[in-house]
């Protein structure tokens, strides 16, 4: 998958949720959104650009998926 | 549902009243309510009063004379048209006397007819002949010798029906069709006296007046002076169906008049209550598409692209499909290959495309083209309300009293629904339009809006944040109904967020180029102005921001009251027939029919159960994603049904990259669509003429699709994918898609209700439809919305990726137009082109000068995706530095030129804003020439079928 497009649409994702007074709120619904509308290997790749090109996802999309691995999918 | 070829004409419309009247008419007694006139009165007691001007589309007239009757107590011979029943009347609509002035009245009438009735197109269907032969005429004493105009030339301009003034007997009724059921205006009767007749604009042509062929006229004709030229081509129809139209989402009731097989002509469903007996120039005359000879019947399969088609049978077909899926998926995965729904094709049809998907290729990668449009509505109407559909029924409007129209254009994208609003606002409902364009609604004849937001594309979020600021700010909130119905924290949180400074409409303006006193205008109208409704469309979800503005729409509906009874609510203009129904059967990858999450168990186990599978509760691809993950060589293999993704979707060259990195395409299409010149697998599909279904209109209408006439491939489209299932192995053994909708309503709460039976006995049903509303939903969240409590969200405006720059200054923004529809493979293929031959590029005045571009002037049209090159049409509808264009001709390539931008929660792209430049140039883009190369070899390929069948 392109790593730079998913990265892209994590952050779009996250613009969102930000703007939510409630800050563990904008984090779980950052979470939830992937888990619930992404594919896994999307995820998948979203596992890899975490660990390797972090910096690239806004911080608030870095925060959200370091503080719960719900969104995670299984192990292939 | 066979019906009469001829309804029952009560004369006059039916009223609606709590009072009731009771008289006497020609001996029998009769009861109706108040205002209903004593024809229509006589109607329902059993006596047709002779008529020529009247007829029960439309407001009485008074002019032919004909339908007088006589009353005890009152002198002389009122026009029972015009006159209302009132309680105690004594009435007789037959006398000698009244015989007598009739056979006069109709004596002049024939006077100046041509007496040429049987070679007429009408002999069978004209109200003249039926009333001289009512009225006893037997002879003209007048002779044929005096000033007539039996010499009066046809109008043949109209590629749908002629106008015959020598036949006209200026009734008036196609006049007042134009103006009260259609709402253009663009007839009228010319000359006084002796000299009258009916004019289009101003003694014009009908092709060069205002006409828009939607046919009301046509229909309200009593005589052939407009008649259909396929009547007078075919004869008068011998039989009928009830069906449902293939064109926009209003889904118009239209009956299929036929003679055996063929098609004579569509008519407007008069009790059809999407439409209430009204039709566009598409539903009502583009129909010929179905047997076009470009219609590819034969099943087709080939190795490569370039190899050339070789026609199959449907087993060999079917077979091959089969194989290839299996063979991609043992070398890539289960999760390599997916499908596409389509919202062409029926609920039963749709249905059992996800269910081939989840149940026989094991994964969940299917997706519809909702996603290029409405995806953004699923997920902010079933964020914030607890469903993914408009609120209303169509004629919920009726009831408004302020309609704020945002991204949307129905006067050509839904006509029918357009007229009925129009209607509306003639009787003087009051208008928002926020739009960037100055579309027909800002300004037509009896119709202004009382406000034009006339927004930058892309700033619809700080729009819809402003109007709020203003509604919070200044006290408008309908806090009683927030308390009730809404969750606290949420409006709280969305309350404090509005109300800061930065979003008001002062601070907003530099960024929607919307002055602020318009913005608190709007905001105070749509607030206070009693009954208000929101009407919303593609130029609200095709936005990086699309589900944010959907959310925002609904969060300003619920601050003010308006969700829950008639003449408000929040209701998307759906695009295609079925695009409600494609949602609805669970074409997305992350939903089961009814809107349940793949994810939730107690749902997939049901599912489980009767499918007799396990699900992945894994959400599959969406249609991007495919494109995607074609490209990075983990998604080989597609099954797209009755969609042309390369035409419809953004960034052409990104489409075809991915399909071409595709090791299987399967195409089910009518035609060889543009999809198809990317295909391996061709499965001829069905037109709605040829079976049977239903289809969901965007009030959640559900209709019968009937079958007129056998599919000419020999399959209709749910057979195609029954018997690719039973191929792969996934047993399915229908032989009605009336047992496919039994299913549905099993395994679906909301449709629990839903029959065939059920719909023909009421004609249509809006879901939910289950034991707590067996006759259906006209409106939803009445009592509490169907999350619960309504929930509102934070709306902060995030500008688009897509800045103009100094290389790309403009923004283009693309739409439809009233003639064609989506990727035009039907329109294209009837005569709707002699309205729109080729998409243009329309351009203001200013930025047209600046460029040195005239009208008529090949343009090209560079962004950071493509390049294409259009005709320009200079037009003041655009505001400066705004561009337009539309997607409906593949050469035009529209999408080139549009990104892969798209709405942060659903991937709909963002069609309505890109950063272009325009400039004068002299031959067509590189990609309109690699594409015509490309076409050329396509079609060459395809010539080549028929002479390789049978071979190996």
């Amino acid at each position: 998958m392109d790593t730079q497009h998913l990265t892209h649409m994590a952050n779009q994702i996250g613009s969102f949720f930000e703007a939510m007074p409630d800050r563990q709120e904008a984090l779980a619904g950052i979470t939830l959104h992937i888990k619930r509308f992404w594919e896994p290997r999307m995820r998948r790749a979203l596992q890899q650009i975490l660990q390797q090109d972090a910096a690239n996802l806004s911080p608030i999309v870095r925060e959200a998926l370091q503080a719960d691995d719900s969104w995670q999918p299984a192990a292939q | 549902m066979n019906t009469q070829i001829h309804d029952t004409d009560f004369g006059t419309p039916a009223r609606v009243s709590e009072r009731m009247v009771t008289l006497e008419i020609d001996g029998q007694q009769v009861t109706v309510p108040e205002g209903t006139s004593l024809m229509r009165a006589a109607a329902e007691a059993g006596s047709m009063v002779p008529k020529l001007c009247a007829t029960d589309s439309l407001e009485p007239f008074g002019s032919c004379r004909l339908c007088l009757v006589e009353i005890d107590g009152r002198r002389g011979f009122p026009a029972s048209c015009t006159t209302p029943a009132e309680a105690g009347m004594v009435v007789r609509t037959q006398s000698d006397k009244l015989q007598s002035l009739r056979k006069g009245v109709m004596e002049l009438y024939i006077s100046d007819h041509p007496l040429d009735c049987l070679t007429c197109a009408a002999n069978g269907d004209c109200e003249l002949q039926d009333m001289a032969g009512v009225t006893g005429l037997r002879e003209v004493r007048y002779g044929l010798a005096g000033a007539n105009h039996l010499d009066s030339q046809k109008d043949e301009s109209n590629p749908y029906f002629s106008y015959d003034p020598a036949k006209c007997i200026v009734c008036n009724r196609c006049v007042r069709a134009c103006e009260e059921t259609q709402g253009t205006f663009a007839l009228t009767i010319s000359g006084r006296g002796f000299e009258s007749r009916v004019s289009p604009g101003q003694d014009q042509p009908f092709m060069e007046s205002e006409c828009v062929s939607c046919g009301a006229c046509v229909d309200a004709c009593p005589t052939a002076t407009l008649q259909e030229k396929s009547v007078i081509q075919f004869g008068q129809p011998e039989h009928s169906k009830i069906t449902t139209c293939a064109y926009c989402g209003v889904g118009c009731g239209f009956k299929a008049e036929m003679k055996g097989n063929q098609v004579v002509r569509m008519t407007p469903w008069k009790d059809g209550k999407a439409n209430e007996g009204h039709a566009c120039v598409k539903g009502r005359f583009a129909w010929g598409y179905a047997t076009h000879p470009e219609r590819i019947t034969k099943p087709m399969i080939r190795s490569k692209i370039t190899d050339p088609w070789r026609e199959v049978s449907w087993e060999e077909a079917i077979a091959y499909a089969a194989s290839e899926f299996k063979r991609l998926q043992a070398k890539y995965g289960k999760d390599s290959i997916g499908g596409i729904t389509s919202s062409r094709c029926t609920n039963e049809e749709t249905y059992l495309v996800q269910k081939l998907i989840r149940a026989g290729f094991g994964n969940n990668n299917v997706d519809t083209c909702a996603r290029v449009c409405h995806s953004p509505t699923g997920y902010g109407l079933g964020q914030t309300l607890g469903t993914s559909a408009g609120t209303q029924t169509f004629k919920s409007v009726e009831h408004s009293d302020v309609i704020l129209v945002i991204g949307a254009n129905p006067t050509d994208a839904h006509p029918v629904f357009g007229s009925r609003m129009k209607k509306r606002l003639r009787e003087g409902a009051k208008l928002i339009v926020i739009d960037p364009r100055k579309i027909d609604l800002v300004g037509s004849p009896h119709i202004k809006a009382d406000y034009h937001l006339a927004l930058k594309p892309g700033t619809n979020v700080a729009m819809i944040t402003a109007l709020a600021h203003v509604i919070v700010t200044e006290g408008l909130l309908a806090n009683d109904y927030i308390a009730e119905r809404c969750e606290e924290k949420s409006f709280h949180d969305w309350r404090d967020f509005v109300a800061k400074p930065e979003n008001s409409p002062e601070a907003t303006a530099a960024i929607t180029g919307v002055p602020a006193e318009l913005v608190r205008g709007a905001a105070r109208l749509y607030a206070t102005g009693g009954n208000a409704a929101i009407y919303y469309g593609l130029g609200v979800t095709e936005h990086s921001q699309g589900s944010t503005m959907v959310i925002g729409i609904a969060n300003l509906a619920m601050a003010t009251g308006n969700v829950g009874r008639e003449g408000v609510g929040v209701n998307p203009l759906r695009g295609q027939n079925n695009v409600q129904g494609s949602c609805d059967m669970g074409s997305f990858p992350h939903e089961l029919p009814g809107y349940r999450h793949i994810s939730d168990t107690t749902t997939r186990q049901l599912f489980e159960q009767a499918w007799g599978v396990t699900l992945d509760p894994e959400p599959g691809l969406r249609i991007p994603n495919m494109f995607d993950a074609a490209l990075s060589g983990s998604f080989m293999g597609l099954y797209c049904e009755g969609e042309d993704i390369v035409q419809s979707d953004p960034n052409t060259q990104h489409v075809t990259a991915a399909l071409s990195a595709m090791e299987c395409i399967v195409v089910q299409d009518i035609f060889l669509n543009e999809t198809a010149k990317y295909a391996h697998v061709f499965l001829p599909g069905a037109s709605f003429l040829e079976k049977d279904g239903t289809f969901t209109n965007a009030e959640r209408r559900i209709s019968r699709v009937r079958q007129v006439m056998k599919p000419l491939a020999k399959y209709a489209d749910w057979e195609v994918t029954q018997l690719l299932a039973n191929a792969l192995g996934l047993k399915m053994d229908y032989s009605h898609p009336s047992q496919i909708m039994d299913e549905i309503a099993r395994l679906t709460p909301s449709f629990a209700g839903v029959s065939y039976q059920k719909i023909d006995k009421l004609g249509s049903v809006q879901w939910p439809c289950n034991d707590a509303a067996p006759d259906g939903t006209p409106t939803m969240h009445i009592d509490g919305f169907v999350r619960g409590k309504g929930k509102f969200f934070v709306t902060q405006y995030v500008a688009t990726d897509e800045k103009i720059t100094r290389r790309f200054p403009l923004i283009l923004t693309t739409g439809r137009i009233l003639s064609q529809y989506n990727v035009g493979a039907q329109t294209r293929r009837t005569d709707n082109v002699a309205w729109h031959a080729e998409d243009v590029l329309e351009i203001h005045p200013h930025d047209a000068e600046e460029r040195g571009i005239k009208d008529g002037d090949w343009v090209g049209v560079q962004s950071r995706a493509g390049e294409t090159v259009l005709h320009a049409k200079v037009s003041e509808r655009m505001q400066p530095g705004v561009v337009y264009t539309t997607f409906h001709f593949p050469e035009s390539g529209a999408n080139v030129i549009t990104t892969d931008n798209s709405d942060w929660a659903t991937n709909c792209p963002e069609y309505k804003v890109t950063a272009v430049q325009v400039l004068p140039v002299t031959q067509p883009s590189e990609w309109q020439q690699d594409y015509q190369r490309f076409n050329e070899t396509q079609l060459e390929l395809l010539e080549q079928a028929a002479s390789n069948e049978g071979k190996a």
